[in-house]
């Protein structure tokens, strides 16, 4: 076991990393020092040290994360190795580490846990290991050595108030051409752009104007049809994704959800619906709202299942037909063990598909894409980690034997074909959108 | 050796359960008071009703998904810990003892009883020994502090299973019974002890972030 221990290490460290590595030529031992120090002194409180204190280390965690099981058990993934490996030593030294375990360490935070939480339902204490993590990566951050992909999309965030470097002309123009191919469809179809007063401002992540605009496409149709009073803003603040708050970039998640409210604000709209991802929501219900001070979201705010749901349940949609493929329904992380959106997730599938297999364990217990919390952000570099730590899903989603798997997560989505890929699933994956919009009567 | 125990069971006694009492204030009041400068914010979201929901599911066996998933460690995690906490406090010569110093008397375990609460509290020990040595996860994140607080907790119990019994050497056994018994009762609030506080607090804010914010269960 020791050996494999070894090669565990290696593995990990080994991978190249410019945000990394650059950061670590620039670090001193005082500066290491001060900046440990001051986060788990200056920045945390209470819940840190009772987390540390409480902890017994009985490993009962290890069963709850998708890399220990995909990593044959190797220790070094159970959720509470890693606090070893990071935290601990880090209090024991008092701050006085190397640059080496650091790049470990922000190798370990960053692209060896999802913060998915799912260990929390494991501890017997209810231990945040996930909270544990950002303080590890809260850390890394303020010694600039934050992996570089994902630094990227903070930086863009920070200059442009959006993921993905996103201009305010491509964004508008973006959604003009969206509206404009779909009025061949619906032929008096809107995208209203700052419609003051609309019930609902529809929000999306940076992703979708760059590359997948076909789902605004498809939100607009749905919009359209069912006759909601929507709009969209035309100014920076449409973007609800945040790859800030996976850094540790605290500053600027309250930036960018300011922003974000604010506009809600200005267009004067009953609520907020976002498209379907995860972390986006996760940003705006949980943790964006608490770094404005905000104990829930200033403006109530609407996961797109949510909205499907109360579409459904009003009457507002009908459906031309069901699908009749069979179907299996991944719990994205930050909407279920994040919002408890699994029930309403199952309602609207088994309204659209005439047959859902369940994946298990499922609901709360399911098991992360291990794309969420930053992981597949963090690039390229660490693809082959994540598919490889997440072998127990394609296992789950194997042993369903159904060819269409519905992820309402933008991470979870994208994190899903790697695995659907490279274990060479038969499986297309999709978004509920996907299948709505296949099977919506769009009337005449 | 008479003085010794006069020594043991009477000051020494007083000074273990006042440090131990003001050590549990003192750790309540130094978290209470960070928590109130630096997150007061965790006390708008704590809720009686979800923290309860979660103590709930975390205090009977079985009933998180976690413990039917470990279902040895669950028994013996139970057991273990039951044991630990009412055998010291029903065992019938300590009664007699407070019943001496105070003149207070109730309810006391049977001998028997006694007996094999200990014996479970050991076998808990040996237990959780072995499972720290033999199951890598655990092995990998344990250090001697974590063999110390095994032995600090086998240490009474088994000096005062053979005190009881009366095997050879007896009269010392009693001594380290005592003695060992003091140091545990010191160290509850200064070490990872301290989890017999704390544990329900971790356990009720989690509790209150599912159900109150996430509206999602935790066991």
């Amino acid at each position: 076991m020791d050996e494999a221990i070894q090669s565990a290490e290696n593995k990990s460290t080994g991978i190249p990393d410019e945000g990394i590595d650059k950061g670590m030529g620039r670090l001193t031992p005082d500066r290491i020092e001060s900046v440990i120090n001051q986060v788990l002194q200056g920045e945390t409180g209470a819940r840190f040290k009772m987390y540390i204190d409480t902890c017994v280390h009985c490993g009962l965690c290890s069963g709850a994360c998708h890399f220990y099981l995909s990593n044959d058990n190797d220790p070094h993934f159970s959720p509470v190795g890693k606090v070893k490996q990071t935290l601990w030593e880090m209090i024991k030294k008092k701050g006085k580490v190397s640059p080496e375990f650091l790049k470990r360490a922000a190798t370990i935070a960053h692209t060896e846990c999802n913060l998915c939480k799912r260990c929390s339902m494991y501890c017997p204490f209810g231990i945040d290991i996930a909270y544990l993590m950002l303080t590890v990566r809260r850390i890394i951050h303020k010694l600039e050595m934050t992996p570089l992909y994902i630094q990227d999309t903070v930086n863009s965030h920070a200059a442009t108030m959006n993921q993905m470097w996103v201009k305010e002309n491509e964004w508008v123009d973006t959604l003009q051409w969206q509206e404009d191919e779909a009025r061949d469809e619906i032929p008096n179809l809107r995208i209203p752009l700052d419609k003051e007063g609309a019930d609902i401002m529809y929000s999306v992540i940076a992703p979708e104007p760059k590359f997948q605009a076909g789902l605004i496409y498809q939100a607009a149709v749905l919009m359209n049809v069912a006759g909601v009073n929507w709009t969209m803003p035309s100014t920076p603040g449409w973007d609800n994704s945040d790859m800030a708050m996976f850094t540790g970039d605290n500053e600027i998640t309250a930036r960018l959800k300011r922003k974000h409210f604010e506009t809600a604000a200005r267009l004067k709209v009953k609520k907020i619906v976002m498209g379907e991802c995860g972390h986006a929501f996760r940003s705006i219900y949980d943790v964006g709202n608490r770094s404005l001070s905000w104990r829930m979201p200033p403006i109530p705010v609407s996961h797109a299942i949510e909205f499907y749901y109360d579409l459904f349940k009003a009457g507002k949609i009908k459906l031309a037909k069901k699908y009749e493929k069979p179907v299996t329904l991944h719990d994205p992380c930050n909407i279920v063990r994040g919002r408890g959106l699994h029930e309403k997730a199952r309602y609207v599938v088994n309204q659209l598909c005439e047959n859902l297999v369940e994946m298990h364990p499922n609901r709360e217990l399911n098991y992360c894409c291990s794309a969420g919390g930053g992981v597949i952000n963090c690039g390229p570099p660490y693809k082959k980690k994540r598919v490889i730590g997440n072998r127990i899903k394609a296992e789950q989603l194997e042993a369903t034997g159904v060819p269409v798997l519905i992820a309402p997560c933008h991470n979870c989505h994208s994190g899903l074909e790697d695995i659907v890929h490279h274990y060479e699933l038969d499986m297309e994956v999709k978004f509920i959108i996907d299948i709505l919009y296949e099977c919506l009567d769009k009337g005449e | 050796m008479d003085s010794i125990y006069m020594f043991l069971t009477g000051p020494m006694m007083w000074a273990c359960f006042i440090i131990f009492a003001i050590g549990i204030i003192y750790q309540l009041y130094r978290f209470f008071s960070l928590m109130n400068k630096k997150e007061s914010f965790m006390f708008s979201y704590i809720s009686l009703k979800y923290s309860l929901r979660s103590i709930y599911h975390w205090i009977v066996p079985f009933a998180a998904t976690n413990m039917r998933e470990q279902p040895a460690m669950t028994i013996v995690g139970f057991a273990f810990h039951a044991s630990l906490i009412l055998a010291p406090i029903f065992l019938v010569a300590h009664i007699v003892l407070l019943n001496e110093a105070f003149n207070i008397s109730y309810w006391g375990l049977p001998k028997i009883l006694a007996d094999i609460m200990t014996i479970i509290v050991l076998t808990g020990c040996v237990f959780f020994l072995v499972r720290r040595i033999t199951r890598q996860e655990v092995r990998f994140v344990t250090s001697l502090s974590d063999y110390l607080l095994l032995l600090m907790v086998a240490l009474p119990f088994g000096s005062g299973l053979w005190a009881v019994h009366q095997f050879p050497g007896y009269s010392y056994a009693l001594l380290i019974h005592i003695l060992s018994g003091q140091i545990m009762i010191v160290a509850i609030p200064f070490t990872r002890f301290i989890h017999m506080v704390f544990g329900a607090f971790s356990r009720a804010y989690t509790g209150s972030e599912f159900g109150g914010v996430r509206f999602a269960r935790d066991w």
